[in-house]
């Protein structure tokens, strides 16, 4: 068994509107291993993001214990996981979120600006370095505005995977694009999880699931599934036989 | 996290976003230019009244013969004729307050040489005039005190009256000219003092001993006035009083008697400009104040909604791993750039104004460094503050709460 990545225990988070709580997370237990695809699943509201936010060190557990690395994430300052985050965690995003008016490189280049131990030429080459394996080596120079949605979230990738983490988080990071250029972002997570990877990734298609390797349930807050998945399908075999669009 | 970096970041984000920073700038820019005109304006006009005042001589005191002077009252032609000759020596040998003394008679007519004639006047006056117009020899000299004594025909003219009497440029000393019929000796040309700043010709001046003036031209025995200066500015007040009281000895007026004579002095008058002056001028730093306090609301808006409207970029920072510091540190070097560099812009352009007042309206201006720190400390401290404060709280933010911020 490799090494684990996450280790969840008991995690709960509730959040206060007005005089009532809402449950969004009612414990949940579990942890992830290194090299592992792991796909979230679950209606909407049933509490994927913000399990993923808890994971990515976006925000903190009403309770429960959460390791990352071996660390224990609760007893950490903001700024310790600022730091946490920035070392150990990429984050893709449904809506991208990329800097406007800045170019694919800049983009990418962020994270490693918020690190010293880093130089301008090394940041430079590791950004160019991730915008190759997520396939834009050609739209290095490109802003945010010139790109279509399936570039901007391979810049986000790209962006994710820049600082080495040691898990990528995406949060719905296919549904705001077509079929297609879907399958193309299965494709690329496919690809870096044969690298080795490891990948969580949230979505409320359970299509997406069977690309993966491991799927949790989440319902009302709780796990209600967590299995392996014995039959993984190649996003690759799929694109290739999806429907040539005429154009 | 390293500061280059972070200023890398910062100005990216602010050439990112070159509307913004401008309009941002402009309140500073605006606030920091208006302060430095008004205050300018203020100052020169002030700065120009005592130009007027110093260029005829700051320390300058003015005996006239009569009493008091009242509006439409016709003046008694006797009370004209009160300032002797006598009068003028024994306060040229008693006072101690004053550094020089001259008497002044006038005579007004046509002045002559060769086929060239101009109209003119000569002021008959004695040596000290020239020090206490603050008046200086270019060519030649002065008369001397022997051509005083002997009532001797010699004069010495302004650089007007040499231009128009000797056209081809000839060098006027030792040339004769008719004033009147009657012939003068140039012993001397005065340096040139251009137009005063009423718009009057100084140049246009013929200087000749007032013995002379008061016998060959005028023949009379009374002065026109006496013109003294004080030792200093700070003692004209006692060398009035002194004057004061060695002629109502002369005169042998009673203690009741009102004075038969004038003086004024030039403090008297500029100490009447300047409190016109500084009311003006306290009227400008007034205007400028409030275009100040609305500068700095104008920068509080734009630097408050700037960064509020930026909360999602900054939520997006947060989760690649900025640190609340590195977003405050971020956010007030882009508040510093644009203040620092708004204020410049903004003395620059005060300055600009200032100078286009000058040339265009033809006010006096006059920069005042006080009011450049002043403006320039107000604005760009607003700007940084108000630049920190709301980034302040957004750094404060969790970082998912910041992604959320819609
Ligand atoms: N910031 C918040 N404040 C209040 N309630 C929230 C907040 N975020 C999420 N919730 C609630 O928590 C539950 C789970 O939300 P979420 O994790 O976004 O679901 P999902 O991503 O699975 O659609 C929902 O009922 C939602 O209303
Ligand atoms: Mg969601």
């Amino acid at each position: 068994m490799n090494k684990s990545v996450i280790e969840l225990i008991d995690i709960r988070r509730d959040f206060t509107v007005g005089d009532e709580t809402v449950h969004a997370l009612r414990g949940v237990s579990f942890s992830i291993s290194e090299g592992e695809f792991v796909t979230i699943m679950g209606t909407s509201g049933s509490g994927k993001s913000t399990l993923l936010n808890i994971l990515g060190c976006l925000d903190t557990p009403t309770g429960g214990e959460y390791y990352l690395d071996g660390i224990s994430v609760r007893k950490m300052s903001k700024s310790q996981r600022a730091v946490l985050r920035n070392r150990k965690i990429g984050f893709v995003f449904q809506n991208y979120n990329l800097l406007a008016k800045t170019t694919a490189l800049e983009n990418v280049e962020l994270p490693l600006m918020y690190n010293s131990k880093i130089g301008t030429s090394e940041r430079r080459e590791r950004a160019k370095q991730a915008l190759k394996a997520v396939g834009l080596e050609n739209r290095m120079e490109h802003k945010s505005n010139q790109m279509s949605g399936g570039q901007m979230q391979r810049v986000a990738i790209a962006r994710a995977l820049v600082n080495d983490p040691a898990v990528i988080l995406a949060d719905e990071a296919t549904g705001n694009l077509d079929t297609r250029t879907s399958f193309e972002i299965l494709v690329l997570l496919q690809q870096l999880h044969a690298e080795g990877r490891t990948i969580i990734f949230v979505t409320h298609n359970p299509e997406i699931a069977r690309y993966s390797c491991r799927n949790i349930k989440l319902t009302d807050g709780h796990i209600v599934e967590d299995t392996l998945n014995q039959n993984i399908l190649s996003a690759a075999d799929t694109l290739a036989g999806l429907p040539v669009e005429n154009d | 996290m390293n500061i280059g970096n972070l200023s890398k970041i910062a100005l990216k984000a602010l050439l990112n976003n070159k509307m913004r920073a401008f309009l941002t700038m402009l309140g500073i820019i605006i606030g920091v230019a208006s302060v430095i005109t008004m205050i300018a304006i203020g100052q020169g006009s002030k700065m120009s009244i005592r130009a007027q005042i110093s260029e005829m001589g700051s320390n300058i005191i003015m005996i006239h013969p009569g009493g008091e002077r009242r509006a439409g009252v016709r003046m008694d032609p006797s009370e004209m004729q009160t300032l002797k000759i006598e009068n003028y020596e024994t306060l040229r040998n008693e006072c101690v307050f004053i550094s020089g003394i001259s008497p002044l008679v006038n005579s007004s007519g046509q002045l002559v040489s060769g086929n060239n004639n101009y109209p003119s006047s000569v002021s008959g006056v004695g040596l000290d005039y020239l020090n206490i117009r603050q008046l200086k020899i270019s060519d030649g000299e002065m008369f001397s005190a022997s051509d005083i004594q002997t009532s001797a025909k010699v004069c010495v003219i302004g650089k007007t009256i040499a231009d128009n009497l000797f056209p081809d440029g000839g060098d006027p000393v030792g040339k004769t000219i008719r004033f009147n019929q009657v012939p003068f000796r140039v012993v001397g040309v005065l340096e040139s003092k251009g137009y005063n700043s009423m718009g009057m010709d100084q140049d246009d001046i013929v200087l000749a001993p007032y013995t002379t003036v008061m016998k060959r031209l005028l023949a009379v025995t009374y002065l026109e006035s006496i013109f003294a200066s004080a030792l200093s500015e700070e003692m004209t007040d006692l060398a009035t009083e002194e004057i004061s009281s060695i002629l109502r000895r002369e005169h042998k007026l009673k203690d009741t008697d009102a004075n038969d004579f004038e003086i004024r002095s030039q403090q008297e008058l500029s100490q009447m400009l300047n409190t016109t002056t500084d009311l003006m001028t306290t009227l400008l730093a007034c205007i400028a104040g409030i275009s100040l306090i609305v500068g700095g609301i104008g920068i509080m808006n734009i630097m408050y909604v700037s960064v509020t409207e930026r909360t999602k970029e900054i939520g997006l920072r947060m989760s690649v791993g900025a640190k609340g510091s590195d977003i405050l540190a971020q956010f007030l070097i882009e508040a510093v750039i644009i203040s620092i560099t708004g204020g410049i812009i903004g003395v620059l352009t005060g300055f600009g104004a200032s100078l286009g007042v000058k040339f265009i309206a033809r006010w006096p201006v006059f920069i005042q460094p006080w009011s450049v720190i002043l403006s320039f400390a107000v604005c760009t401290v607003t700007g940084i503050f108000f630049g920190w404060y709301p980034a302040k709280k957004a750094a404060d933010l969790d970082p998912i709460d910041a992604l959320r911020y819609e």
